[in-house]
């Protein structure tokens, strides 16, 4: 297509009052509803969603968490919580909010994006798909569980060795967040197993790689690491599960083992991991960004291999966690090196994302401003990264507040901003409904000014001598006053997240309805109704550009196909229960290692393995036993 | 101009931390290694100062002026520019190698010892700090760090129980303390080290950066650096466990012990009662040696060593030699008066939760390890007043 001819204006115009209310009227007709449809789907956008109100559920415990923290932190020397609560509140916290709140709310984007925007009806292995999800609430509420036998993990989110060793720690509490993460970790695998399979396999012809969405190709990069990364962690964890139900020492330096092993084998996992937080909000923004400037992003190309190199050297960055460990100058100089070099690929997708904006034509809306909000402050938290990867520097500020307010603005800063906009983006197609711009613009205000106002201060805090995981301070460090504004900002979040889960709540009933492109977006996912029908597309579209809905001849032909009202309905795979039997049985079998037993947990395996086999055995394809109508 | 500005804004906040407001700031240095680190980070924050300027300036703009208006025009369909993206990948690419090469010329420096170092050793326990001078006649010292000022230092760094990691921020950055691995007969075992000249007399504060456990947050030190020849004189005093006693005070004492500085917090009455003073130094003597014994029959000098007293040999806690002259008790957290002690000796559970120590009336976690102390409350002060004398 030539350039010429690409107009994002004329989408809106077409948005569908004559063609919404076909397909609005089919929507919801042709799909089971109740309980147990959701229990058994193996729809990927009925996963996604399940998947998005998982993660918020658990972002409300991880919060909760974060405001006990906050109280207790509130002035010095207090004891409004045990020291041992403390650490089990911050172990709980890092851990809720990196795995099961950041991971899983970007799969629920991955879940219900991804397809649509490729032109798949579903992803490449849809049980599998609903096995991930399933794995990972019963994972999460395995994780949680520990909070009522009193024994919530307290050796923090990065369980450095040897105090997760049964010396150390001799009670259940290390015992639930070994095997917990373990259960997680097989969740994303499979995770990324199935969205890399799904990319390189269902996109609809004419969706070559360098045409899909940004957002997807984020979701390739992220699934890539996710299938290298967390084997990683899963191997430092059966280790630690060998060093603690088995008495081995692997990590136990009286005995040849070795701490600092661990710390490599974290950190090596801990990284990427990183990425695969940040990158699918980069990848949200990358699409919000042009959809709201109404022009094409800026560098296309460059933002794919930006990201694909942050993908690639985030490998070797890791021992830039482990600077005061004591490695010796030459290994710190190289992940100084390293380090710093993935400051680039960064930086260029920053000045991507204010070129695309530049000349464009900017409409503030809510998920607009989350994506501005993320470039501003994710920025803050990139430059304090550059303070920190210079070694000498971090020697200092290792450990102490300052990185907690550094990491907080690359997480909250980035990756929470990301799946804001992402959310107030993808919503109406989800829904068929746009969310509250007046309470979007309430949650925005109060995230922004309650994100500053908790985590800036933390910045002094730490500079003037406050080590983080620390259940109290001295009142002669004189850090009082920060300490009391980022309490207040903690609550001032917490109000802005009432405001959001209010805002889904009340738009997911009463929003505005919204067609099938309500801002007369670029990508292919907008070229169907909203919400999709339960298979997607009716026909599969042929794509022709980066920006298929923006090039008015193409758009036609496109929604020609997608907005059609097939003859007969495309055959979907059948619901199973299988995936969430299979699940129980996973987390089961990791569970019952908790009674130190060695054949306990072969009742779980045995269990899985008859599961496995009768998944294996079922036809997803076969007669259905109801017929289902539509009409 | 906006740079030299954001100096001077830089230089501001930098200034006000020096103020002594903040003991335990990280900007405030007062060793070359420190001094070096804080010449990296200003360099550093300058820099990223400058770049955080120019995106939020630039991105201002963009909103301001690119906003939508009801005449703004179709935006042309710009979809890149590679000398843009080639300007703005070489630019930071320059910035980074202007950061690198001074880091890593730091990185190997600040790693490089001084031929003329002292070595102490540091270990770290849960929750407290052990500080050992091997080259100085094998003190080993808690809680409380003493150097010389100007004599370059090495402190070879390892633990005894879980990560620790010492910062004393104005000595410089932290080093983890890792537990010692055992190595195959033949080998050297490896250490971490921090090597720092302190310029600078003092007290300085730090604590445990590593999680390590209940008490993380309670597991601080002082790092008293005074001149060469005070320094001497504690190594000095150190060995015999008292400060050197003068014939003719060495009579004094005898006659009428020096209990000046004893004195007031037990007995605020002391001043006014100025006749009874002769009696009241007495009675503190005699305080001092029933709280001799009862550390002792405690159980005290299981786990405490005491230069000067033959009873007292114990090695699993800290050494309690010239306790009287630390500023602090429980690893930083208590200000150090014969009331405190009183108070840390009868429940040190509740200032340090998972302390090893057991108090009065409870033993130590875990239970098998050692049994209640069972001092009574006038036992407990007579310890006190024991220990408080020790300088």
């Amino acid at each position: 297509m030539s350039e010429t001819t690409l107009n994002p204006d004329m989408a809106p115009d077409d948005t569908a009052p004559d063609s919404a209310p076909s397909h609005m009227q089919h929507g919801g007709h042709d799909e089971p509803t109740g309980l147990w449809s959701w229990i058994t789907t193996v729809d990927h956008k009925r996963i996604g969603i399940m998947y998005f109100l998982t993660s918020l559920v658990f972002l409300g415990i991880g919060g909760i968490e974060a405001l006990i923290i906050r109280l207790q932190l509130f002035a010095p020397e207090q004891a409004l919580i045990s020291a041992e609560t403390y650490n089990q509140l911050f172990t709980m916290h890092g851990t809720t909010m990196i795995f099961l709140v950041a991971m899983p709310m970007a799969v629920a984007f991955f879940n219900y994006v991804v397809p649509l925007q490729i032109g798949a009806r579903d992803v490449a292995f849809p049980r599998l798909n609903a096995l991930s999800y399933w794995i990972y609430l019963f994972g999460g509420i395995y994780l949680n569980v520990s909070w009522f036998f009193g024994a919530a993990p307290n050796n923090s989110w990065v369980g450095y060795a040897p105090l997760t060793n049964t010396v150390y720690n001799p009670g259940l509490n290390a015992d639930f967040w070994v095997l917990g993460l373990s259960i997680l970790g097989v969740s994303s695998i499979m995770g990324g197993v199935n969205f890399i399979t799904t990319i390189i396999q269902l996109r609809a012809p004419g969706m070559k790689l360098m045409r899909m969405p940004i957002f997807t190709w984020m979701t390739f990069v992220t699934s890539f690491l996710l299938v290298t990364a967390l084997p990683v962690i899963a191997v430092a964890l059966i280790l630690l599960a060998f060093d603690r139900f088995f008495a081995t020492n692997f990590f136990v330096a009286a005995s040849g083992g070795d701490p600092v092993l661990w710390q490599h084998l974290f950190w090596i996992f801990g990284h990427p991991e990183v990425y695969i937080l940040v990158l699918p909000a980069f990848g949200a923004i990358s699409d919000v960004i042009p959809a709201f400037s109404r022009k094409p992003l800026f560098g296309y190309p460059v933002v794919v291999y930006a990201g694909v190199l942050i993908g690639f050297i985030g490998w070797g960055v890791w021992s830039h966690h482990m600077f005061t460990s004591g490695l010796g100058p030459i290994a710190d100089s190289f992940f100084v090196a390293t380090t710093m070099i993935i400051a680039i690929p960064t930086g260029v997708k920053i000045f991507n994302w204010m070129a695309t904006m530049w000349g464009g034509r900017i409409k503030f809306n809510t998920a607009m401003n989350f994506a501005i909000g993320l470039v501003a402050l994710f920025t803050v938290g990139g430059l304090s990264g550059i303070m920190h990867s210079s070694a000498p520097v971090d020697l200092q500020q290792h450990d102490s507040y300052f990185v907690v307010a550094h990491f907080h603005y690359v997480i909250v800063g980035g990756i929470l901003l990301g799946m804001f906009s992402g959310l107030y983006y993808w919503f109406p197609k989800v829904t068929g409904r746009f969310m509250d711009e007046k309470l979007g613009s309430w949650h925005f205000w109060t995230t922004l000014i309650g994100f500053n106002v908790t985590f800036f201060p933390m910045h002094f805090s730490g500079m003037y001598g406050m080590p983080r995981r620390t259940w109290t301070y001295s009142s002669e460090l004189n850090v009082g006053l920060y300490n009391q504004l980022s309490t207040y900002g903690g609550f001032i979040l917490a109000i802005s997240t009432v405001i959001l889960l209010w805002n889904i709540w009340k738009s997911a009933r009463s929003g505005a309805e919204a067609g099938s492109n309500p801002w007369g977006a670029p990508s292919l996912e907008w070229s169907i109704p909203s919400p999709p029908h339960h298979y997607n597309f009716p026909a599969l579209p042929t794509v022709q550009s980066r920006e298929p809905m923006w090039h008015e001849a193409e758009r036609k032909a496109i929604e020609a196909v997608t907005l059609a009202h097939p003859e007969v309905e495309p055959e979907m795979p059948n619901p199973s229960y299988w995936p969430i039997l299979l699940a129980l049985g996973v987390t089961a079998t990791w569970a019952l290692v908790m009674t130190g037993i060695w054949w306990v947990p072969l009742i779980g395996f045995a269990y899985t393995a008859f599961c496995t086999y009768m998944w294996a055995f079922e036809d997803p394809f076969a007669k259905k036993g109801a017929e289902v109508t539509h009409g | 101009m906006r740079f030299s500005r954001l100096a001077a804004l830089a230089g501001v906040v930098l200034l006000a931390a020096c103020a002594g407001e903040y003991p335990q700031s990280s900007i405030a240095p007062a060793t070359d290694f420190a001094q070096r680190i804080q010449d990296l980070y200003f360099q550093i924050f300058l820099w990223t100062m400058g770049i955080l300027a120019v995106v939020w300036i630039v991105l201002a703009y963009i909103l301001v002026r690119f906003r939508e208006r009801p005449d703004s025009p179709v935006p042309e369909q710009v979809h890149g520019h590679l000398g843009l993206e080639i300007a703005w990948t070489i630019v930071p690419a320059l910035i980074v190698v202007a950061i690198a090469v001074p880091t890593i010329q730091a990185t190997f420096d600040t790693q490089t010892p001084h031929p003329d170092a002292i070595v102490v050793d540091v270990i770290g326990h849960q929750y407290w700090w052990e500080f050992h001078y091997p080259e100085h006649g094998g003190q080993r010292t808690a809680n409380e760090l003493r150097l010389p000022v100007d004599q370059p230092v090495a402190l070879r760094i390892w633990s005894d129980d879980v990560l620790h990691s010492f910062w004393v921020p104005q000595l410089g950055g932290k080093r983890d303390a890792n537990p010692l691995r055992a190595v195959p007969e033949g080998d050297d075992i490896t250490y971490n080290w921090i090597f720092m000249t302190p310029q600078e007399t003092g007290t300085f504060m730090g604590q445990c950066a590593e999680f390590c456990g209940e008490s993380h947050a309670i597991m601080g030190m002082r790092v008293v650096v005074e001149s060469q020849e005070d320094f001497d004189q504690w190594l000095a005093d150190w060995d015999t466990g008292h400060a050197p006693v003068t014939e003719t005070a060495q009579a004094e004492i005898e006659a009428e012990p020096d209990a000046a500085a004893l004195a007031g917090p037990q007995d605020p009455a002391g001043e006014s009662a100025a006749p009874a003073v002769t009696g009241a130094e007495a009675a503190q003597q005699a305080l001092i040696e029933e709280g001799r014994q009862a550390f002792a029959i405690g159980g005290c000098a299981g786990c405490h060593a005491i230069n000067g007293d033959p009873s007292a040999g114990g090695v699993l806690g800290p050494n309690l030699t010239l306790l009287g002259r630390r500023s602090t008790i429980a690893a930083g957290w208590l200000e150090n008066t014969p009331e405190n002690l009183e108070r840390w000796i009868a429940d040190p559970r509740s200032f340090k939760p998972g302390v090893l120590m057991p108090g009065v009336d409870y033993p130590s976690d875990p239970p098998s390890f050692w049994p209640a102390t069972n001092l009574s409350p006038e036992q407990v002060r007579a310890v006190a007043a024991y220990l408080f004398s020790l300088r």
